[in-house]
């Protein structure tokens, strides 16, 4: 053997740029990746990670810079490109038809055909994918019926059927519980160990500590650092993608917690909710948390009027609700932001100041006419307040990054001024600085008097923020802790799998 | 962070883009049909008595001669006064057909005066009835020199034109604003048929056929629109309360309306309709067909309802995302049932301006009307996906698809290719829409 050390990188992007109408995404990036390593790419939202890993599957092209994989320049002008180039690429939003099985999706477009398709061929082969991968997934029900952690495998396994030498996995964990992370993890090592190399993404700082072997910053577009992750520690980490320091990661601020706000007795609904009953006081951030699956979606979207419930009452500073419909709720002053932003919190195609007016035009209109100015001089307020990054008012909501996105949202809620805040992962897939500012807005919220229901899936921010915990586990409220801070995360998880 | 001009001009370009391709039409149409127009109408009158009176001075005897069309009016009555102006004694005017002209130049002769000059209109002069008496001739008619002029562009033409659009541009509305919640109205054709049945039926039967008072005929008007406003609610029930979707529900309503339509009217034309019932269809105020000013009314009503208040708010919100509409607060089920009585009511108007323009009811009335108006809604820019388009758009694409016909019979094309290229432009349309979404999506 000679001396000459593997370090040839297996992936080298050099100047990439990339301009979108009125935004410059990418600006002279590069990032460099080695066989068998796991990059975590990291920055905040809009900083360009998204820009940067679609044109790695070929979805975007860049105006100039070079890809060069194994020492020889790709062009990847189209997905198909991308994958002949040995690359794959795991979008936050999967791309599996829900009717087809496991297996139909994994050879989707290269199906095995003679004159028909060769149907035992590819289910033999996706099962040896899955043993590679040294998971379980049920190969013959349609893939709508999968968890989602399912669904994820299905895409790495169509990925490694590709023979990608180079993975890109977009938040992968997001949807995922502690146990599918840790599972998840253990794939990715055994992947790393075939010399895959693996981009991962991700907003949870555990996470990249834990998985990651380099860490490649982004800001503003722009490369704003790289080092090993043995190099570098948290606050470092964070600095890097904020541009700036950040003391306290969880700045709890305790409101003056008053009486009993909102009452819930007896709420039930099929067999995902059963018997919850709880109250949120004034001032008071009542976290609610559980495995994915525990029923505690279920239990604020019966709550807002969303979906209908079997039985149960709910009684908001002493009066009983009829509440029957979101309409109901809002009037009422119940506010539900719901986990999933773009299918259920925002018009994507409109404007986001008509999305901000939605719940509000009772206030916002006479006699049935919109008053658009004063529309405009309200959210113009909450722009400003929240730092909600957008070049116009009239901007398509699709437009925005999550981050800023979720502050619409943010802003369209508390415009309507509620009483009860339901706030539904109100932090999935932000970043940091945006995280900060959202935990910032949830200490003035229980300041001024109001009561915040926070779902959370991730344990750290749910002991940092909550006043009082509520823990689910199948449709049912398995404990409830008061004293927050001497709690630890695996008491949580105790209640959570019971 | 308010407001940066750049979008503003991008926005100007998506806004303003269909009128832009409807004035180079217009533009196109003149230019293929500019020819030599016979010289008629006040300007041309003018002209004639100021040649007549160079040529025999300020006492001559006149005869003016024109056709029956409006302009030929205006060449009468600008002639005769420009001509006594100046002196010049008119012994007769004369509006109508050879005949008539022959006619009224007897009768001068007859009374003794001897013609100098006979004003006419380019077309008059070129009729044969002169040289048949001795001492008048040809040679004496005097008419203005053909102007070039595009036959396209000439005012009644442009009136005729919009006449004939106003029908689908309002029945374009409701299906504009049933096409932004991502839904789809088959059954606006029938409805045509429906309320122009119910309506003569009620005239008939209600009233006193064509001895109707006032009264009874707005009655009537009003069944007919009321029957297609149920035949919506009906739709938005069914799309609403049982899930069907719009474009199964709305088939159905399509024959079962018109269906109806035939049953109701024993598949005759109800012509029993009082003379004044022409009005709304037939008649015009100021010059300008009223089916036009109605279009032109509720245009600016749908636009400013649209554009200004919280029902057209929820509108564009349910068609982009009825989730998140829902779980806004917005009363999704309402607005969709709204959206569909409003596109089944328009549907009715639309039938009753027809009924009034032929004068009868006919169950035949409206057919394939879904399509053009479908078209004109897509041509105008509105997404079939829904949350996205604009009502002035729907407007000039009646307008663009209004105009492409005219034009083409004009310049004499034959149907059928006129269908095939009809058929082009609502391709090209939609393939404009989809390269402009793919250029903005980030």
């Amino acid at each position: 053997m000679v001396t000459t050390v593997d370090t040839a990188p297996l992936l080298e992007m050099s100047g990439i740029r990339k301009s979108f109408p009125g935004v410059q995404a990418l600006s002279d990036v590069s990032l460099r990746l080695h066989r068998g390593e796991v990059l975590a790419l990291m920055g905040e939202n809009g900083a360009g990670k998204s820009t940067l890993i679609k044109t790695l599957g070929g979805a975007h092209q860049p105006e100039s810079g070079t890809i060069v994989i194994d020492g020889s320049p790709v062009d990847l002008s189209s997905p198909m490109a991308a994958i002949a180039a040995g690359i794959g690429v795991i979008y936050q939003e999967f791309n599996l038809i829900p009717a087809l099985t496991a297996w139909e999706n994994i050879f989707l477009g290269r199906e095995q055909t003679g004159l028909f398709v060769d149907r035992s061929t590819e289910r033999q082969r996706a099962a040896a994918l899955f043993e590679r991968l040294g998971v379980d997934v049920p190969l013959d029900i349609p893939s709508r019926q999968l968890s989602i952690a399912q669904q994820q495998l299905v895409e790495i396994a169509k990925a490694l059927s590709q023979d990608v030498r180079i993975l890109v996995m977009d938040e992968p964990s997001a949807a995922l519980t502690p146990q599918e992370v840790d599972k998840l993890f253990a794939i990715i090592r055994e992947l790393r160990s075939q010399g895959i190399g693996i981009v991962y993404i991700s907003h949870r700082l555990d996470e990249i500590f834990e998985i990651a072997d380099t860490i490649t910053v982004l800001r503003d577009g722009q490369h704003a650092g790289d080092a090993p992750t043995s190099e570098m520690t948290r606050q470092q980490l964070i600095e890097l993608m904020v541009g700036r320091s950040i003391e306290n990661e969880f700045p709890k601020h305790p409101a003056e917690i008053g009486d009993s706000r909102l009452v819930i007795s007896g709420l039930c609904r099929g067999s995902t909710v059963k018997n919850v009953s709880f109250d949120v006081r004034r001032g008071e951030v009542l976290g609610l948390t559980g495995l994915v699956g525990a029923g505690r979606t279920d239990v604020v979207r019966l709550i807002f009027g969303a979906d209908t419930r079997d039985g149960g009452q709910i009684t908001l500073d002493g009066k009983a609700l009829n509440i029957r419909s979101p309409r109901d709720a809002i009037r009422a002053g119940v506010c539900l932001l719901t986990e999933d932003r773009k299918s259920q919190g925002l018009v994507l195609c409109r404007s986001v100041r008509e999305n901000f007016g939605l719940p509000s035009v009772r206030h916002l209109s006479a006699f049935g006419v919109m008053q658009q100015r004063q529309e405009r001089t309200a959210f113009s307020a909450f722009v400003d307040s929240l730092s909600i990054r957008i070049p116009h008012q009239e901007q398509p909501a699709r437009n925005l990054s999550g981050g800023n996105q979720q502050k619409v949202v943010l802003a369209k809620w508390l415009q309507v001024n509620a009483k009860v805040l339901i706030f539904d992962e109100p932090t999935r897939g932000i970043d940091v600085g945006a995280k900060h500012e959202i935990y910032q807005l949830m200490n003035d919220l229980t300041a001024q008097g109001k009561s915040i229901i926070m779902i959370s899936s991730e344990l750290p921010e749910v002991l940092g923020m909550s006043d009082r915990i509520l823990v689910m586990h199948e449709g049912r409220i398995s404990g409830e802790i008061s004293d927050v801070p001497t709690t630890t995360q695996e008491e949580l998880i105790k209640l959570a799998i019971n | 962070m308010n407001d940066s001009k750049p979008l503003r001009w991008k926005a100007l370009a998506n806004d303003y883009g269909m009128v832009l391709v409807l004035l180079i039409l217009i533009a196109a149409f003149s230019v293929l049909t500019l020819e030599r127009q016979s010289s008629t109408g006040s300007d041309a009158g003018r002209v004639v008595a100021r040649n007549i009176i160079a040529a025999h001075g300020t006492s001559g005897t006149v005869v003016v001669v024109a056709g029956l069309k409006p302009p030929d009016e205006r060449f009468l009555r600008e002639a005769k006064e420009a001509l006594e102006a100046g002196g010049v004694t008119v012994a007769a005017i004369v509006g109508g057909k050879p005949a008539d002209a022959r006619r009224t130049i007897e009768r001068v002769l007859l009374e003794g005066h001897s013609i100098d000059a006979i004003a006419a209109t380019g077309d008059a002069a070129k009729w044969s009835i002169y040289d048949r008496f001795e001492s008048v001739g040809s040679n004496k008619c005097v008419s203005a020199a053909p102007a070039l002029w595009p036959t396209f562009a000439k005012s009644e033409n442009v009136l005729n034109v919009a006449n004939q659009t106003a029908i689908y541009a309002i029945i374009a509305i409701g299906m504009t604003m049933v096409i932004i919640t991502a839904g789809i109205d088959l059954s606006v054709g029938s409805l045509v048929a429906l309320a122009a049945v119910a309506t003569a039926v009620f005239i008939r039967d209600v009233g006193e056929g064509t001895q109707t008072g006032t009264g009874l005929m707005i009655a009537g008007c009003c069944v007919g629109i009321g029957v297609c406003a149920l035949a919506g609610i009906f739709n938005g029930a069914m799309i609403t309360r049982l899930g069907i979707p719009p474009f199964i529900t709305t088939l159905a309503m399509m024959l079962m309306a018109r269906g109806l339509a035939r049953r109701l009217s024993n598949e005759l034309s109800i012509q029993a309709l009082p003379a004044s019932f022409t009005w709304i269809g037939g008649d015009t105020t100021f010059g300008i067909p009223n089916p036009v000013i109605l279009m032109i009314t509720l245009y600016g009503i749908a636009h400013i309802v649209m554009s200004r208040t919280v029902f057209g708010r929820y509108v564009y919100a349910v068609g982009g995302n009825a989730e998140a509409a829902r779980l806004s607060g917005v009363p999704v089920k309402r607005v969709i049932v709204i959206v569909y009585t409003l596109c089944g009511a328009l549907a009715g108007l639309g039938g009753i301006v027809q009924a009034s323009k032929l004068g009868s009811g006919d169950p035949k009335l409206g057919l394939m009307f879904e399509l053009d108006v479908i078209a004109a809604v897509v041509v105008g820019g509105t997404s079939l996906m829904g949350g996205e388009g604009r009502i002035f758009g729907t407007l000039i694409g009646a307008f663009i698809i209004a105009v492409i016909k005219n034009g083409m019979n004009l310049m004499k094309v034959g149907a059928p290719e006129q269908q095939i290229v009809l058929g082009a432009v609502v391709l090209l349309a939609v393939l404009v829409d989809t390269l402009k979404r793919r250029g903005t999506a980030l």
